[in-house]
């Protein structure tokens, strides 16, 4: 079954032809990709996660404001009680933040010089590390 | 009540469909199982149809407000196509709805087409069924944009609202054959564009020459301009016809006897008595014609379908 793939924009950050770019390189390796434009606030970006039961929300940041949306998005899925889609990022972070976010539980993040390949290579790798198993959650679901 | 958790389980069971890991049936006791039930009978379903770009997201959007505001909850399922050579899809349908991510009471998802050529996705249906099942009241239904003849949303909805733009070169034509057939509502969006008028008047004209009295109403829906007499005879259509047309049975038969029948013949060609056919034509005995014949005999049919 396709990945199926959330990407999203948050905040101010004004411009969004990176994302479509990603968006469409995702469909063309394949994957299921709901777009849902700029300025989402981390309140729709998760709505539209759980809606979409994606297996991979991608979030792309430009603004600097990654320290205060990534820990929104995580705390909201949380609250949600969902924890079987994975969480990664990408844009302009600084290094130094990389392992505050990944301590959060943010699983992978792609700088802005990633090439389209390396995405698709790490949101297949961070699914099959990380992912849910659709099977055995519908199976475990059902009992 | 619809609650997020409602939306979680329900997004859930969605997916175990779509990826074909649960029958239906399965998929809706789990829903049971975790408490969820509907408060009424059954869900009116309203499908959204009409060519690529006529404003049928930002309609859906619209509709939303005005179901909400009138008390009921929504959920919308939303069909983008898919790449029939990578498979691939990019969804965003839910980019004109996002006004109403905070509201509990407010389902949107999307599915990609996969296979199916219909204009929906080949799980819209049972994805409706398990919206209706986890307890909402109206369920719209998003097609892709489609041509004329794309018309599996009769087998889904009860009312079916066909949108269209002005100006679509003959516009009437983008919409003729198969569509004009099932429409319940004509909208004319986008209708402070040039052409607005004429194309309302061609379609009540080709109306009149039918059967049926239909509704041919003008909207913007950019701005909400009609969306309150869109919504008027959408529920004029819930009270008088919702499910009592048999349209939509008829339709789901066909189909699936289409589709049985398919399977019948397949595993015909593939059996040792389908080989045996196959071997007597590679042989000269029998004719192409003859072939058909018999197998179709084989099947237990009439030889000739007409």
């Amino acid at each position: 079954m396709p990945i199926k793939v959330l990407v999203t924009k948050p905040g101010l950050d004004g411009h969004d032809r990176g994302a479509k770019i990603v968006a469409r390189a995702l469909r063309d390796a394949g994957m299921e990709v709901v777009y849902t434009g700029l300025h989402q606030t981390p309140e729709m970006i998760v709505t539209a996660a759980v809606q979409e039961d994606v297996d991979v929300i991608g979030v792309s940041i430009l603004s600097g404001a990654h320290m205060t949306i990534f820990p929104k998005i995580m705390s909201l899925l949380r609250e949600r009680e969902v924890d079987d889609i994975v969480v990664i990022g990408g844009g302009v972070i600084q290094e130094a933040d990389v392992p505050k976010l990944q301590a959060l539980g943010v699983r992978e993040i792609f700088n802005a010089e990633a090439t389209t390949q390396q995405l698709i290579d790490g949101i297949e790798r961070v699914v099959a590390e990380f992912g849910r198993d659709r099977a055995r959650r519908a199976a475990a679901s059902s009992t | 009540m619809i609650t997020q958790r409602v939306h979680r389980d329900l997004a859930r069971a969605i997916s175990a469909v779509e990826n074909r890991i649960v029958p239906l049936s399965a998929a809706r006791a789990t829903l049971a199982a975790q408490g969820h039930t509907p408060a009424a009978a059954r869900a009116d379903v309203v499908g959204i149809t009409g060519p690529p770009g006529a404003g049928k997201s930002t309609l859906a959007d619209r509709l939303i407000e005005g179901l909400r505001a009138a008390g009921e909850t929504v959920a919308v399922i939303a069909v983008d196509p898919s790449s029939p050579f990578t498979h691939g899809a990019v969804l965003g349908d839910r980019v004109r709805m996002q006004r109403h991510a905070g509201d509990v009471g407010v389902f949107i998802r999307s599915m990609a087409s996969r296979e199916a050529g219909g204009g929906l996705a080949p799980a819209t249906r049972d994805a409706v069924r398990l919206a209706e099942a986890a307890g909402f009241d109206v369920i719209l239904v998003e097609t892709v944009g489609v041509g004329q003849i794309e018309l599996e949303v009769v087998a889904v909805a009860d009312c079916i609202v066909v949108v269209t733009v002005p100006a679509l070169g003959d516009s009437v034509q983008t919409i003729k054959a198969g569509l004009t057939e099932i429409a319940d509502i004509f909208v004319v969006n986008m209708a402070d564009r040039p052409g607005a008028n004429r194309t309302a008047v061609e379609l009540k004209h080709m109306v009149h020459e039918g059967r049926r009295d239909i509704p041919v109403l003008q909207t913007i829906a950019q701005d909400g301009t009609g969306v309150a007499e869109l919504l008027k005879a959408i529920g004029a259509y819930r009270r008088a016809e919702a499910g009592n047309t048999g349209r939509a049975v008829r339709f789901e038969v066909m189909r699936r006897a289409r589709d049985r029948a398919a399977l019948a013949a397949a595993a015909l060609l593939d059996s040792p008595l389908g080989a045996g056919v196959f071997a007597q034509l590679s042989a000269h005995q029998i004719g192409r014609n003859d072939a058909v014949d018999t197998l179709l005999e084989m099947l237990g049919g009439p030889v000739h379908a007409h």
